[in-house]
């Protein structure tokens, strides 16, 4: 919403600075996003008239001015605007005015000139040396009204304010409205506009019918007759006020309609009565299948919850939405039937909305308007159309009010409000700042107030709506600061986040970086990395309307999100880069039947499941931080996993497997007992390639749900051992495939066995073709005694044997 | 004490000093001695068990009782002293050789450190721990919810029913899914439906904080993000007003800009809360003078708050004329922009880590 200060100032004296009043509104809800000021000229620019217009005499395109600005103060000035003409009123600068120049855009003080040889000292000046608009192509032209020799920020200065309307204050969609709200702020009164006129027509009665058949969607209908109207434009003061608020004006009969909407808050309609059947006004529901062509000319199919406005033949309007071609005023026009109606705003916003269809009407209405506004607003209306085009009133008023309803009350205890508030207003205080905004507030002793709410605010309807109308006018700045006093509730456990947050920290402190992508990807990225069987039977969430095709599905993974984070930071990162994310994955439920207790829709709800995702690539650092010569590989991710599962203080086993995605022979599956915990692996070059990678990546994920039962447990200290370690190498030559894990797990089930650490894998020389060696660094220790070298050399052959029964191995070199 | 002679009793077999030569020959060669190997070679001639000051020990026992007792004595202390001088020698020559070691061995301290990965949270996941440390503080759990609202809790029960105005405060991405023939799933549009999930579960006193993500169907600027991180706050009890949320947000800016901060509440509408407000900080850059972060206004918008509306305190089953509560729902990305000193809202899900390694 727009608002003009010099309109607001008929209605309310304006007793402080624009910037004063902006702060005021903004603390007491209205926000004034923005102070625009048209015409902050200096004194040096004024009202002049041009009173001869001579040619140049060395040029044809420039003419010789002759303003006058007082009796005793004319200049000659060289002018090139075509519109220039002797009489007019127009803005003139004297030398030493800043003006926007024309070739530079920039405020320049004027200069004395000699323009082709012709003296010049000031300047006729357009809308765009003032500022007003970006035309320069003519000067601008005042009304014969405006004053000689006056400051022109007088005549047409003013200031504008762009408002932020909450959706609870219809009224402060209106002039009067915000008068009001600045009234009870700076303890001024508010004048309300005349609303009387003369009814020197024919009585309405007969000629005018109304019928309201759909009371539920329309509570009021007002109709007034205004005849023998000459269409023609209206006033330049109303169209500089329309102009002001952001409305073009079209011709007087529409402009008086958008003027008294902008003034009051209500939205108006103007029909030509002769185009009206039989003058009878009917509020009904839409027929099905019914078409309408609104005055936009187009045609638009109605359904049968949107209310219309029709005569007898069919609809004319679309009630609080927009008009009809057919009924619509014209240059031809003479007698206007003029309709303010109440209409159900939820009604009004889906019709609006199903046909795409907003104008200022049904942004009006949708938010609520009070049914008393219409009959004020008639009579506001039908006023300005006997003064501003010539017409006759007709005698009377057509007024179906079905939806009339008592003044609301409000009972409110002193209590209540400050025990809202913290704060405890006396009683006087409240009187006054509820009777500034037009509420009246009876104090009920001992302990309560009776409160009237005035017509024009139906958002004001229990006890906690009065205690912020009192705060708001007070200000907020009076409600102390206080500290939470009394029992701090139990916490709520939340094992899911916190193990989440554990993890991201052990896995930032492991040294990887925490990136936070979209939750939303395209369905090319997921068929990248998700079998097409998969995608087939659980799709992914699709949005209805996403920001943009990249965002149009919701996450079942985010290894797609990983690499495109990777793929578009590798080009600015030669080194070795390692990222995760921990973020929710979208997943279709199991079918699940509809519970009626529960709130509907809920049983499509998808599973939201927590996942880590990492990705490992580039170069190692050499010793001065440069990317060296190798390359991170699968022994890098799993370090990172490593971290994460040590300081989660999870046991986890790898074993080989084949996933989607990722490379075979480089893959293991992330175990703990029987659970899968997730997958870390060699993401497949041709994945890696579909996201413009070009260099090994590697990939863990992990799924929080399945880590969750295994996570949190506290470690338990284990003694240090009070006798010596006896550290052997054991060297085995075993197959190809046996994996060093299982051959480290058999040797440390032996009890004397502490810990058995590879420290070495070699092939070559010595060793025969499909074997390896695997030489181990064992610990025997025992808890309770010294080991002797006889107890060690018989363990050692137990292990031997049995490694050599289960797994074929040899000692090497021995 | 002059040193009594000995040693004619010794001729024929190796020469044996008098102590009064020994103490002067020694004390010269040990000044002489110039590196450890010279050092050592002294410590095995003087002190050794073959070593001279041996030799007149051994000497002791040819002589009489009386010399034995006045030339024992001088051997003992000579022993005593000569030993102490090696120590001292010992001690200087070994500085000497460090000293020479670090003139010749200097390291450039100002050469880099060795390199070590830092890895590091994401500027969003700060700020929201942050913020939540802030209110665990105050005695908040911390609760989250689901991403994939539906209309129910993110709109209705927050008395935002459909063909509500107030909807167009909230431009939402619905989800493609329809039950008879209406769309139940929306990405949640901000974090207050947890003021509902939280009350269907909890009694009073209840006071949660949760985090989470928020989506809105709305073009991206500097200021302006699709895709952002909420905070919800949420406190119902008895007694509490106005004042306890202004109370609590000043301590939640005092904590993250600052012990001299101020808060300012002024009127705002939000169909959930009865008064509502818009929560602003004094800007920390100037202090409320005026400057580029605060737009000239002293005051930096920080979020929405206000009385948990008390229709929705009855809905949830509880006597709104004894629990009030009150709520309010921060953007950590605005506060992170703030703290952080970021002008462009768009850097937090770039992931562009030229960014985010800066943090």
């Amino acid at each position: 919403m727009r608002l003009s200060l010099k309109w607001l100032s008929e209605y309310v004296d304006l007793r402080v600075t624009p910037e004063e009043l902006a702060a005021k509104l903004t603390h007491a809800g209205l926000a004034v996003d923005a102070i625009v000021r048209t015409g902050d000229w200096g004194p040096e620019i004024r009202v002049g008239r041009v009173s001869a217009v001579d040619p140049h005499p060395n040029a044809d395109r420039l003419r010789l001015a002759t303003v006058e600005i007082s009796a005793e103060e004319t200049h000659r000035v060289v002018c090139g605007a075509p519109n220039i003409a002797a009489g007019q009123k127009i803005a003139f600068a004297v030398v030493g005015a800043r003006v926007r120049d024309g070739h530079s855009g920039k405020d320049a003080v004027l200069k004395p000139a000699v323009i082709r040889g012709v003296e010049s000292a000031g300047m006729v000046l357009s809308e765009y040396e003032l500022r007003l608009s970006e035309d320069h192509e003519g000067i601008l032209v005042l009304p014969e009204s405006a004053p000689l020799g006056a400051p022109l920020s007088d005549v047409i200065g003013d200031v504008i304010f762009e408002l932020s309307v909450t959706p609870n204050r219809a009224d402060w969609l209106s002039v009067l409205g915000i008068a009001r709200e600045v009234a009870a702020l700076t303890g001024a009164e508010v004048r309300e506009p005349p609303v009387d006129y003369g009814e020197a027509g024919a009585p309405i009665k007969g000629r005018v019918t109304v019928d309201i058949d759909a009371p539920d969607l329309c509570r009021r209908y007002v109709a007034t007759l205004i005849e023998g109207i000459t269409i023609g434009p209206s006033p330049a003061w109303m169209q500089e006020r329309l102009v002001a608020l952001g409305q073009r004006p079209i011709n007087n009969v529409v402009d008086i309609t958008n003027y008294v909407m902008l003034e009051l808050g209500q939205p108006l309609h103007a029909f030509d009565y002769d185009e009206v059947a039989a003058g009878h006004i009917i509020v009904r529901r839409a027929r099905e299948g019914e078409r309408f062509t609104t005055l936009d000319n187009e045609e638009r199919a109605l359904a049968p919850d949107m209310l219309v406005i029709a005569d007898e033949r069919g609809a004319v309007a679309l009630a609080g939405v927009i008009g009809g071609l057919e009924s619509e005023v014209t240059e031809r026009t003479v007698n206007v039937l003029l309709e303010a109606a109440n209409f159900a705003g939820a009604g009004i916003r889906r019709t609006s909305a199903a046909l795409r269809a907003r104008s200022e009407a049904s942004a009006r209405f949708e938010k609520g308007l009070p049914p008393e506004l219409a009959m004020i607003a008639s009579k506001r209306a039908t006023r300005l159309f006997v003064g501003l085009c010539g017409g006759k009133a007709a005698t009377g008023a057509v007024d179906v009010f079905p939806g009339k309803k008592r003044d609301a009350r409000v009972e409110v205890p002193r209590e209540r409000i400050a025990r809202v508030l913290g704060i405890d207003p006396p009683v006087s205080k409240v009187r006054s700042v509820l009777g500034s905004l037009g509420f009246s507030a009876r104090w009920v002793p001992p302990d309560r107030y009776v409160v009237r709410v005035p017509y024009w605010r139906p958002d004001v309807r229990i006890g906690d709506d009065i205690a912020e109308e009192v705060a708001r006018i007070i200000g907020y700045d009076e409600i102390p600061a206080a500290l939470l006093a009394g029992s701090i509730p139990a916490p709520i456990a939340q094992p899911r986040r916190e193990l989440r947050e554990r993890a991201r920290r052990m896995l930032a402190d492991a040294g990887m970086r925490e990136v936070i992508a979209y939750s939303t990807t395209t369905l090319e990225a997921l068929r990248r990395v998700m079998p097409a069987e998969d995608l087939a039977i659980y799709p992914p969430y699709r949005l209805v309307n996403p920001i943009s095709a990249e965002h149009a599905y919701l996450r079942p993974t985010l290894r797609a999100s990983i690499l495109q984070t990777l793929a578009s930071n590798l080009r600015y990162q030669k080194g070795e880069v390692a990222i995760f994310e921990a973020a929710r994955v979208f997943l279709r439920p199991d079918d699940r039947p509809a519970d009626a207790g529960r709130p509907f829709g809920e049983e499509r709800q998808p599973d939201e499941r927590e996942r880590i995702i990492a990705a490992v690539t580039g170069r190692r650092a050499d010793r001065w931080g440069r990317p060296g010569e190798e390359s991170v590989d699968f022994f890098d991710a799993k370090a990172y996993a490593g971290a994460l599962f040590h300081g989660l203080n999870v046991d986890v086993t790898f074993a080989p497997v084949d996933e989607y995605g990722f490379t075979p022979g480089r893959t293991a599956a992330i175990c703990a007992g029987e659970a899968r915990l997730g997958v870390i692996g060699q993401v497949h070059p041709d994945v890696a390639g579909a996201f413009d990678i070009a260099q090994d990546v590697y990939v863990f994920e992990v799924a929080l749900e399945a880590l969750l039962p295994l996570a949190g447990g506290d470690r338990k200290l284990a003694p240090v051992p009070r006798f010596p370690a006896v550290e052997q190498d054991l060297a085995l030559i075993v197959d190809e495939d046996t994996p060093a894990g299982t051959l480290q797990e058999a040797i440390e089930s032996s009890s004397l066995v502490r810990s058995a650490q590879v420290f070495d894998v070699y092939r070559g020389d010595q060793v025969p073709e499909g074997k390896k060696s695997v030489a181990f660094a064992v610990a025997y220790q025992s808890p309770d005694h010294t080991l002797t070298d006889d107890e060690v050399a018989k363990a050692q052959r137990k292990i031997l044997e049995r490694l050599r029964r289960e797994f074929s191995a040899e000692q090497r070199g021995a | 004490m002059p040193l009594p002679r000995g040693g004619a009793y010794n001729a024929g077999t190796m020469a044996t000093d008098t102590v009064e030569q020994l103490h002067a020959e020694a004390l010269r060669g040990l000044a002489e001695a110039a590196d450890a190997r010279a050092l050592d070679a002294w410590r095995i001639e003087i002190l050794g068990r073959k070593g001279r000051l041996t030799s007149v020990l051994r000497g002791l026992a040819e002589l009489s009782i009386d010399e034995r007792r006045s030339v024992g004595a001088a051997a003992n202390a000579l022993k005593a002293e000569l030993e102490a001088a090696f120590d001292e020698r010992a001690e200087e020559l070994r500085r000497a050789s460090f000293a020479a070691t670090l003139a010749s061995d200097r390291i450039d301290v100002t050469l880099p450190a060795r390199p070590h990965r830092r890895g590091g949270l994401h500027p969003v996941t700060q700020m929201t721990e942050r913020i939540l440390d802030a209110f665990r503080s105050m005695g908040f759990s911390v609760v989250e919810g689901p991403e994939v609202e539906l209309d129910y809790y993110n709109f209705e029960a927050l008395r935002i029913p459909a063909d509500h105005p107030a909807r167009d405060m909230w431009d939402t991405l619905w989800v493609d899914e329809t039950v008879d023939g209406r769309r139940p799933l929306l990405l949640r549009t901000h974090t207050s439906p947890a003021q509902i999930r939280t009350m269907e579960q909890q009694q009073p006193p209840i006071r949660v904080a949760v985090p989470g993500k928020a989506y809105r169907f709305e073009a991206t600027d500097t200021t302006h993000e699709w895709q952002m991180t909420q905070i919800e706050v949420l406190a119902v009890d008895e007694g509490l007003s106005m004042a306890h949320l202004k109370g609590t947000l000043l301590e939640l800016m005092r904590r993250l800009f600052g012990r001299e901060r101020q808060v300012r509440l002024q009127c705002s509408y939000f169909p959930f809360v009865e008064p509502g407000a818009e929560v602003a900080v004094d800007c920390f850059v100037c202090s409320g003078a005026g400057c580029h972060t605060c737009h000239q206004t002293g005051w930096i918008e920080m979020m929405g708050a206000g009385m948990v509306h008390p229709e929705i305190i009855e809905s949830m089953g509880f006597d709104s004329a004894r629990y009030t509560g009150f709520a309010a729902g921060m953007g950590v990305e605005r506060l992170a922009m703030q703290a952080f000193g970021v002008d462009d809202i768009r850097y937090f899900y770039q992931n562009d880590l030229r960014l985010l390694q800066q943090f």
